[in-house]
């Protein structure tokens, strides 16, 4: 088992330097001018020059190339053209956010899908079924974005019950850091009206991003619970006499969660992925408004640094779904 | 008053084709201390009727027709799911065939088997001495001795896949037997068993129906196991009981033309090579089966009275037979 999870950590080495190798060709291969966007539109040619040296894009490709792997060997990840801030500040500081709302949305997905694909399955074929189906056919077929924009027009704009985007009201005092997320922070601090704010300011971001993963984690759940349902061992547990709750919710569950669970890993990196657009709606301070503005500003440091960490984050969410069958199939051996 | 007595039970099961007429007018009765084996090809019902007495025939598809299936005097099929539900473990315990796939993989021993007992202590407290979590750990480390596995303090903590095939079938019985029920269903217990392990569980299942004072509905289609350890056997044809009675009576005696067929093809250490006899033809298509005997097609006594069903007649020993062998009887 240690075994299995020191190799796998092992083979995230390969995989962050094939993401770099491919960042760092897409960056230049696109056309632009990041140093002439940077250095702004009263720049000479002469301070053009003088700005590119400073940040070493005057050298050749593999050049600048070879000096940022060094960088990254220790701990480096660059520093922003447009902030001259270092990227790794910035990621420490983004990060959480979006993690906060990725995790938020994971929990509402995993929370509702999971028992909601239970029932469809044990209810198959009747009301609870058919309005789950439905339901998820309308999750998974609304882009985000959109789904984001309704969601603002109606519970912010026309009702008013919560707030229209943001993570935190400027005017607050934010609770004392501890893990960067705030609502955990504001628990921390035994500070119950920060919790409800920040939960306020969580709840349509992480909604808009949760249906989808929602949805497909329902569909699967519901399948699998169908073939477990089927198995000898579940006619045998009513023929002992075991009651039907127990039944469905213990013995049923546990074996058909371990396929949903696949699902579940791929959509944690999906979701880091995909907070771009949610993040840009609901202007939530995370790495996807981050590499949003970094993006429009042709500012590649920051981009290959966001590309790094959600590849990081995947694969290591990944890896702790390969442990965790393990942990619900004991016949799961890691070699 | 019977145990278990089932009385002309119809049952049919909705098809692609068509309404299959499944079990077409079961009778059987079983008392404690009883071994009844249940013998006869596959589809010919065997298994339906075991599963109709723990009422886990599902329905839809199937539906009954007509019959009773009474069981300490009250009809199983006239009661509410909920009360039949509080039979099964206490009352009427079952086995099945297959033990690599009737044990939830998922779940250590331990966990299925005392769950079982303590659902079946919430109904039937003197299962549990005391009672609690701690009391069916106990119990449950006494049944899995009982039935012979060793280390069992020990072997609660293992998972399914950990044990042979003949154990897993030991622990399925000790999770049937948990609960003290008064009538054991075993639906082929040793067909996918090895043959000496196959002895093994059929002497365990002989010895626990002195000790639990219970009534076994044993089926099977193998005349061997029948004869070694059931007390009485009841032959059936396609949905039909053709022949019942004590075991020695009908294997020795048959009176029912399928049965002395069926028993004149086992081979013995005399039959030639080649000379095994099987049965011509093939069992009648149970959608749209033919009026009267459903053996009558294969049948060598066959008459223009076979088109009438035979009732099943007797006293101990009982055929359905217009022409059945009564020379020796």
């Amino acid at each position: 088992m240690l075994r299995f999870v020191l190799r796998r950590l092992m083979l995230l080495v390969p995989v962050m330097f094939g993401l770099t190798v491919m960042m760092f060709i897409i960056a230049r291969l696109l056309p632009g001018d990041p140093v002439g966007l940077a250095a702004g539109p009263n720049a000479t040619q002469a301070e053009i020059a003088a700005y590119a040296r400073d940040f070493g894009l005057d050298q050749p490709v593999w050049v600048q190339y070879g000096r940022y792997l060094w960088g990254l060997l220790h701990g480096d990840l660059g520093v922003s053209i447009f902030s001259r801030r270092p990227v790794l500040a910035d990621l420490i500081a983004y990060l959480p956010a979006t993690m906060e709302l990725v995790f938020a949305a994971m929990a509402l997905a995993v929370g509702l899908g999971i028992p909601a694909g239970l029932a469809a399955a044990v209810w198959r074929n009747r009301w609870p079924d058919y309005a789950s189906r439905v339901a998820a056919l309308a999750a998974i077929s609304m882009p985000r974005f959109f789904l984001g924009l309704l969601l603002q027009l109606t519970f912010a704009m026309w009702l008013f019950w919560l707030p229209l985007g943001g993570r935190f009201p400027i005017i607050l005092e934010p609770p004392p850091t501890v893990t960067g997320f705030l609502t955990l922070d504001a628990l921390f601090a035994g500070d119950w009206e920060a919790f409800v704010t920040a939960c306020r300011h969580l709840a349509l971001p992480a909604i808009a991003m949760c249906l989808s993963p929602l949805a497909t984690i329902m569909r699967m759940m519901r399948a699998s619970t169908i073939e477990v349902l089927q198995q000898d061992y579940v006619m045998t547990a009513r023929a002992l006499g075991l009651p039907p709750r127990l039944i469905v919710f213990k013995y049923v569950a546990k074996n058909a969660v371990s396929a949903t669970l696949t699902v579940i890993g791929l959509y944690f990196g999906w979701l880091l992925g995909g907070t771009v657009l949610v993040e840009t709606v609901f202007d939530w301070p995370g790495i996807g408004l981050y590499a949003t503005s970094a993006i429009v500003s042709q500012d590649f440091m920051p981009v290959i640094g966001v590309a790094l960490v959600i590849g990081l984050m995947f694969m290591l969410v990944n890896l702790l779904v390969d442990v965790l069958y393990g942990v619900i199939n004991p016949k799961v051996r890691y070699t | 008053m019977a145990l278990l007595d089932i009385r002309d039970l119809h049952l049919a099961m909705r098809s692609f084709d068509g309404e299959a007429h499944v079990l077409n007018g079961i009778s059987l009765s079983v008392e404690r201390r009883q071994v009844w084996g249940l013998v006869g090809e596959t589809g010919c019902g065997k298994s339906l009727t075991g599963l109709s007495v723990s009422r886990l025939v599902p329905t839809p598809p199937g539906r009954y027709m007509r019959g009773e299936i009474r069981f300490d005097g009250r009809d199983l099929l006239a009661m509410p799911e909920r009360q039949v539900a509080a039979l099964r473990g206490t009352r009427i315990g079952m086995i099945f065939q297959d033990p690599t796939t009737n044990l939830n993989p998922a779940f250590r021993i331990g966990t299925q088997l005392v769950d079982v007992a303590l659902a079946a202590a919430r109904r039937k407290p003197g299962v549990l001495a005391g009672g609690g979590r701690r009391a069916a750990e106990r119990l449950a480390v006494q049944m899995l001795e009982k039935v012979g596995i060793a280390n069992a303090a020990e072997r609660l903590q293992d998972y399914p896949h950990q044990f042979s095939g003949g154990m897993r079938q030991r622990v399925l019985i000790a999770m049937a037997l948990v609960g003290q029920p008064d009538l054991l269903i075993a639906d082929e217990p040793t067909t996918a068993l090895d043959v000496s392990v196959q002895a093994q569980i059929l002497r365990l299942i002989r010895s626990m129906v002195d000790e639990f004072d219970m009534g076994v509905l044993m089926i099977t289609h193998n005349l061997g196991v029948v004869a070694q350890s059931c007390t009485h056997v009841a032959v059936m044809y396609a949905g039909n009981i053709v022949e019942s009675g004590p075991v020695r009576d009908v294997l020795m005696h048959p009176r029912h033309p399928y049965t002395q067929a069926l028993l004149a093809a086992i081979p013995t250490r005399g039959t030639a090579r080649g000379a095994l006899r099987g049965l011509a033809g093939a069992v009648p298509n149970l959608i749209a089966p033919p009026p009267g005997c459903r053996f009558a097609a294969r049948c060598g006594r066959v008459s223009a009275a076979c088109t009438v069903l035979p009732p099943l007649t007797g006293a101990l020993h009982r055929t359905a037979c217009h022409h059945a062998d009564h020379a020796d009887a």
